[in-house]
Protein backbone atom coordinates (compact mmCIF):
# COMPACT_ATOMS: atom_id res chain seq x y z
CA UNK A 1 0.00 0.00 0.00
CA UNK A 2 1.33 3.40 -0.97
CA UNK A 3 2.36 5.57 1.93
CA UNK A 4 2.47 8.85 0.06
CA UNK A 5 1.47 11.80 2.16
CA UNK A 6 2.11 15.53 2.35
CA UNK A 7 4.01 17.07 5.24
CA UNK A 8 3.87 20.83 5.54
CA UNK A 9 6.50 22.28 7.85
CA UNK A 10 6.58 25.71 9.50
CA UNK A 11 9.90 26.65 11.07
CA UNK A 12 13.02 24.48 11.18
CA UNK A 13 12.98 21.97 8.33
CA UNK A 14 12.94 18.25 9.03
CA UNK A 15 13.69 15.20 6.95
CA UNK A 16 10.30 13.88 5.93
CA UNK A 17 9.74 10.44 7.45
CA UNK A 18 9.23 7.54 5.07
CA UNK A 19 6.00 6.43 6.67
CA UNK A 20 2.89 8.18 7.95
CA UNK A 21 3.15 6.21 11.19
CA UNK A 22 6.50 7.87 11.91
CA UNK A 23 5.03 11.37 12.01
CA UNK A 24 3.71 11.36 15.56
CA UNK A 25 6.87 9.85 17.08
CA UNK A 26 8.94 12.40 15.15
CA UNK A 27 6.88 15.30 16.42
CA UNK A 28 7.03 13.95 19.97
CA UNK A 29 10.82 13.57 19.77
CA UNK A 30 11.18 17.11 18.44
CA UNK A 31 8.58 18.44 20.91
CA UNK A 32 6.81 20.24 18.07
CA UNK A 33 3.06 20.54 17.48
CA UNK A 34 1.64 18.26 14.80
CA UNK A 35 -1.76 18.40 13.10
CA UNK A 36 -2.78 15.44 10.99
CA UNK A 37 -5.54 14.54 8.59
CA UNK A 38 -5.28 10.80 7.93
CA UNK A 39 -8.11 10.81 5.36
CA UNK A 40 -6.43 13.56 3.34
CA UNK A 41 -2.93 12.12 3.96
CA UNK A 42 -1.67 15.55 4.99
CA UNK A 43 0.06 16.76 8.12
CA UNK A 44 1.41 20.06 9.41
CA UNK A 45 4.44 20.26 11.70
CA UNK A 46 4.56 23.56 13.57
CA UNK A 47 6.88 25.34 15.94
CA UNK A 48 6.82 24.78 19.70
CA UNK A 49 5.67 27.40 22.17
CA UNK A 50 9.07 27.14 23.82
CA UNK A 51 10.87 28.08 20.61
CA UNK A 52 8.50 30.93 19.81
CA UNK A 53 8.53 32.25 23.38
CA UNK A 54 12.31 32.11 23.66
CA UNK A 55 12.73 34.09 20.46
CA UNK A 56 10.21 36.74 21.54
CA UNK A 57 11.72 36.99 25.02
CA UNK A 58 15.13 37.65 23.48
CA UNK A 59 13.54 40.74 21.86
CA UNK A 60 15.19 39.80 18.55
CA UNK A 61 12.31 40.23 16.10
CA UNK A 62 11.88 36.99 14.17
CA UNK A 63 12.54 37.39 10.46
CA UNK A 64 9.98 36.46 7.83
CA UNK A 65 9.64 36.56 4.06
CA UNK A 66 6.23 37.05 2.47
CA UNK A 67 5.00 38.05 -0.99
CA UNK A 68 3.29 41.24 -2.07
CA UNK A 69 0.34 41.21 -4.46
CA UNK A 70 2.72 40.88 -7.40
CA UNK A 71 4.29 37.82 -5.82
CA UNK A 72 7.54 39.62 -5.00
CA UNK A 73 9.05 38.39 -1.75
CA UNK A 74 9.90 40.89 0.98
CA UNK A 75 11.75 40.22 4.23
CA UNK A 76 11.74 42.03 7.53
CA UNK A 77 15.54 41.81 7.58
CA UNK A 78 15.81 43.95 4.42
CA UNK A 79 14.85 46.95 6.55
CA UNK A 80 17.61 46.64 9.14
CA UNK A 81 18.80 50.20 9.83
CA UNK A 82 15.25 51.60 9.75
CA UNK A 83 12.55 51.61 12.37
CA UNK A 84 9.74 49.27 11.34
CA UNK A 85 6.03 49.71 12.06
CA UNK A 86 4.64 46.23 11.43
CA UNK A 87 0.88 46.01 11.14
CA UNK A 88 -1.08 42.80 10.71
CA UNK A 89 -4.71 43.15 9.63
CA UNK A 90 -7.49 41.13 8.07
CA UNK A 91 -10.47 41.91 5.89
CA UNK A 92 -12.60 39.71 8.13
CA UNK B 1 -4.44 54.98 7.22
CA UNK B 2 -1.07 53.23 7.29
CA UNK B 3 0.03 54.88 4.04
CA UNK B 4 -0.55 58.23 5.73
CA UNK B 5 1.63 57.17 8.64
CA UNK B 6 4.32 56.06 6.19
CA UNK B 7 4.25 59.28 4.18
CA UNK B 8 4.47 61.33 7.35
CA UNK B 9 7.38 59.44 8.89
CA UNK B 10 9.37 57.80 6.09
CA UNK B 11 11.81 60.67 5.89
CA UNK B 12 12.49 60.18 9.59
CA UNK B 13 13.64 56.60 9.05
CA UNK B 14 10.42 54.63 9.46
CA UNK B 15 9.16 51.93 7.14
CA UNK B 16 5.63 50.59 7.42
CA UNK B 17 5.08 46.94 6.61
CA UNK B 18 1.49 45.76 6.41
CA UNK B 19 0.62 42.08 6.46
CA UNK B 20 -2.80 40.85 5.38
CA UNK B 21 -3.87 37.78 7.35
CA UNK B 22 -6.31 36.95 4.57
CA UNK B 23 -7.13 33.67 2.94
CA UNK B 24 -5.36 34.52 -0.28
CA UNK B 25 -3.97 37.44 -2.25
CA UNK B 26 -7.32 38.01 -3.95
CA UNK B 27 -9.07 38.53 -0.61
CA UNK B 28 -6.47 41.13 0.35
CA UNK B 29 -6.28 42.80 -3.06
CA UNK B 30 -9.20 45.25 -2.75
CA UNK B 31 -7.87 46.56 0.54
CA UNK B 32 -4.31 46.92 -0.68
CA UNK B 33 -5.30 48.54 -3.95
CA UNK B 34 -7.59 51.00 -2.15
CA UNK B 35 -4.71 51.99 0.12
CA UNK B 36 -2.32 52.58 -2.81
CA UNK B 37 0.66 51.87 -0.60
CA UNK B 38 4.22 52.81 -1.37
CA UNK B 39 5.46 50.63 1.48
CA UNK B 40 5.64 46.81 1.53
CA UNK B 41 2.11 45.38 1.68
CA UNK B 42 2.37 41.66 2.13
CA UNK B 43 -0.02 38.73 2.04
CA UNK B 44 0.09 35.98 4.68
CA UNK B 45 -2.63 33.39 4.17
CA UNK B 46 -0.98 30.91 6.52
CA UNK B 47 -0.68 33.53 9.30
CA UNK B 48 3.06 33.06 9.65
CA UNK B 49 3.47 36.51 11.19
CA UNK B 50 0.69 35.82 13.70
CA UNK B 51 2.56 32.65 14.70
CA UNK B 52 5.97 34.35 14.96
CA UNK B 53 4.72 37.29 17.04
CA UNK B 54 1.88 35.52 18.87
CA UNK B 55 -0.80 37.75 17.39
CA UNK B 56 -4.38 36.88 18.26
CA UNK B 57 -6.37 39.76 16.78
CA UNK B 58 -6.22 42.46 14.14
CA UNK B 59 -5.00 44.99 13.63
CA UNK B 60 -1.93 44.23 15.70
CA UNK B 61 1.09 46.48 15.69
CA UNK B 62 4.71 45.70 16.58
CA UNK B 63 7.50 48.27 16.61
CA UNK B 64 10.95 47.05 15.61
CA UNK B 65 14.04 49.22 15.94
CA UNK B 66 16.99 49.75 13.61
CA UNK B 67 18.84 46.80 15.10
CA UNK B 68 15.94 44.46 14.43
CA UNK B 69 14.89 44.35 18.08
CA UNK B 70 11.30 44.50 19.28
CA UNK B 71 10.79 48.01 20.63
CA UNK B 72 7.09 47.67 21.41
CA UNK B 73 5.39 44.28 21.30
CA UNK B 74 1.84 43.35 20.22
CA UNK B 75 -0.63 46.11 20.51
CA UNK B 76 -4.16 45.82 19.25
CA UNK B 77 -4.32 49.37 17.95
CA UNK B 78 -7.12 50.02 15.51
CA UNK B 79 -6.22 52.33 12.70
CA UNK B 80 -9.51 54.15 12.96
CA UNK B 81 -11.77 54.55 15.93
CA UNK B 82 -14.37 52.24 14.39
CA UNK B 83 -13.96 49.60 17.05
CA UNK B 84 -12.95 51.89 19.86
CA UNK B 85 -16.13 51.14 21.78
CA UNK B 86 -15.13 47.49 21.80
CA UNK B 87 -11.46 47.77 22.69
CA UNK B 88 -11.23 51.14 24.37
CA UNK B 89 -7.87 51.68 22.71
CA UNK B 90 -7.08 55.12 21.39
CA UNK B 91 -5.41 54.88 18.04
CA UNK B 92 -4.56 58.56 18.11
CA UNK B 93 -2.58 58.15 21.32
CA UNK B 94 -0.72 55.23 19.86
CA UNK B 95 0.24 57.24 16.79
CA UNK B 96 1.36 60.12 19.01
CA UNK B 97 3.70 57.74 20.82
CA UNK B 98 4.93 56.42 17.48
CA UNK B 99 5.70 59.89 16.16
CA UNK B 100 7.61 60.77 19.33
CA UNK B 101 9.66 57.58 19.06
CA UNK B 102 10.43 58.00 15.37
CA UNK B 103 11.39 61.63 15.80
CA UNK B 104 13.73 60.71 18.63
CA UNK B 105 11.76 62.76 21.15
CA UNK B 106 11.24 59.74 23.37
CA UNK B 107 12.90 56.42 23.79
CA UNK B 108 10.72 53.38 23.22
CA UNK B 109 9.84 51.20 26.18
CA UNK B 110 12.98 49.92 27.85
CA UNK B 111 13.89 46.25 27.53
CA UNK B 112 12.45 45.29 30.92
CA UNK B 113 9.12 46.98 30.14
CA UNK B 114 9.07 45.51 26.64
CA UNK B 115 9.62 42.00 28.01
CA UNK B 116 6.95 42.55 30.66
CA UNK B 117 4.45 43.44 27.95
CA UNK B 118 5.19 40.46 25.71
CA UNK B 119 2.42 37.96 25.36
CA UNK B 120 3.94 34.53 24.94
CA UNK B 121 2.27 31.55 23.31
CA UNK B 122 1.26 28.37 25.10
CA UNK B 123 1.55 24.83 23.75
CA UNK B 124 -2.20 24.92 23.06
CA UNK B 125 -1.73 28.10 21.03
CA UNK B 126 0.94 26.43 18.93
CA UNK B 127 -1.14 23.27 18.45
CA UNK B 128 -3.98 25.56 17.33
CA UNK B 129 -1.64 27.20 14.83
CA UNK B 130 -0.60 23.81 13.47
CA UNK B 131 -4.28 22.89 13.01
CA UNK B 132 -4.91 26.24 11.34
CA UNK B 133 -1.90 25.76 9.06
CA UNK B 134 -3.16 22.34 8.01
CA UNK B 135 -6.63 23.73 7.43
CA UNK B 136 -5.25 26.57 5.34
CA UNK B 137 -3.20 24.16 3.20
CA UNK B 138 -6.22 21.91 2.65
CA UNK B 139 -8.38 24.93 1.78
CA UNK B 140 -5.80 26.24 -0.67
CA UNK B 141 -5.75 22.81 -2.34
CA UNK B 142 -9.50 22.66 -2.78
CA UNK B 143 -10.28 20.34 0.14
CA UNK B 144 -12.62 22.74 1.86
CA UNK B 145 -14.71 20.32 3.86
CA UNK B 146 -11.60 18.67 5.26
CA UNK B 147 -10.14 22.11 6.03
CA UNK B 148 -13.16 23.13 8.10
CA UNK B 149 -12.62 20.41 10.70
CA UNK B 150 -9.12 21.70 11.38
CA UNK B 151 -10.26 25.30 11.67
CA UNK B 152 -12.86 24.22 14.21
CA UNK B 153 -10.26 22.23 16.14
CA UNK B 154 -7.88 25.19 16.08
CA UNK B 155 -10.62 27.40 17.48
CA UNK B 156 -11.28 24.94 20.30
CA UNK B 157 -7.59 24.99 21.24
CA UNK B 158 -7.36 28.80 21.12
CA UNK B 159 -10.85 30.11 21.86
CA UNK B 160 -9.86 33.75 22.21
CA UNK B 161 -7.70 33.88 19.10
CA UNK B 162 -9.62 36.03 16.64
CA UNK B 163 -7.05 35.43 13.88
CA UNK B 164 -7.94 31.76 14.00
CA UNK B 165 -11.64 31.76 14.85
CA UNK B 166 -12.68 34.81 12.90
CA UNK B 167 -9.86 34.58 10.35
CA UNK B 168 -11.08 31.14 9.28
CA UNK B 169 -14.69 32.26 8.82
CA UNK B 170 -14.31 33.20 5.14
CA UNK B 171 -12.73 29.78 4.55
CA UNK B 172 -15.57 28.05 6.42
CA UNK B 173 -18.29 29.97 4.57
CA UNK B 174 -19.32 31.70 7.81
CA UNK B 175 -20.23 35.39 7.93
CA UNK B 176 -17.44 37.18 9.87
CA UNK B 177 -20.00 39.72 11.12
CA UNK B 178 -22.66 37.14 12.03
CA UNK B 179 -23.80 35.35 15.20
CA UNK B 180 -20.69 33.21 15.63
CA UNK B 181 -18.51 36.33 15.73
CA UNK B 182 -20.90 38.13 18.08
CA UNK B 183 -20.83 35.18 20.45
CA UNK B 184 -17.05 35.14 20.35
CA UNK B 185 -16.94 38.85 21.06
CA UNK B 186 -19.27 38.35 24.02
CA UNK B 187 -17.02 35.66 25.44
CA UNK B 188 -13.95 37.88 24.97
CA UNK B 189 -15.58 40.77 26.73
CA UNK B 190 -16.68 38.57 29.63
CA UNK B 191 -13.09 37.36 29.93
CA UNK B 192 -12.11 40.97 30.61
CA UNK B 193 -10.68 41.82 27.17
CA UNK B 194 -7.96 39.33 27.83
CA UNK B 195 -5.64 40.54 25.09
CA UNK B 196 -6.12 44.24 25.63
CA UNK B 197 -3.09 45.91 27.15
CA UNK B 198 -3.72 49.55 28.02
CA UNK B 199 -1.23 52.12 26.73
CA UNK B 200 1.08 53.41 29.41
CA UNK B 201 0.33 56.90 30.72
Amino acid sequence: MSDTFTLIVEGPPVEKPARWAELEPLAARLERPLATDPDERAAFLGVSARTRAARLASLEAPDFTLPDLAGQPHSLAEHRGLKVFLVAYGSW
Amino acid sequence: MWQGVYEELKDRGLVVITVALDMDAEAARPWIEAARPSHPSLVDPRHVVADLFNMVNVPTVVWIDERGRIARPNDVAFGTDTFRHITGIEAARHLGLLRAWVRGETAALGEADTRARLSLPTPADQQARAEFGLGQWLFAHGRRDAAAAHFVRAGELAPHDFTIRRGSMPMRGVDPMGPEFRAMLGDWTKAGHRYYVPLED
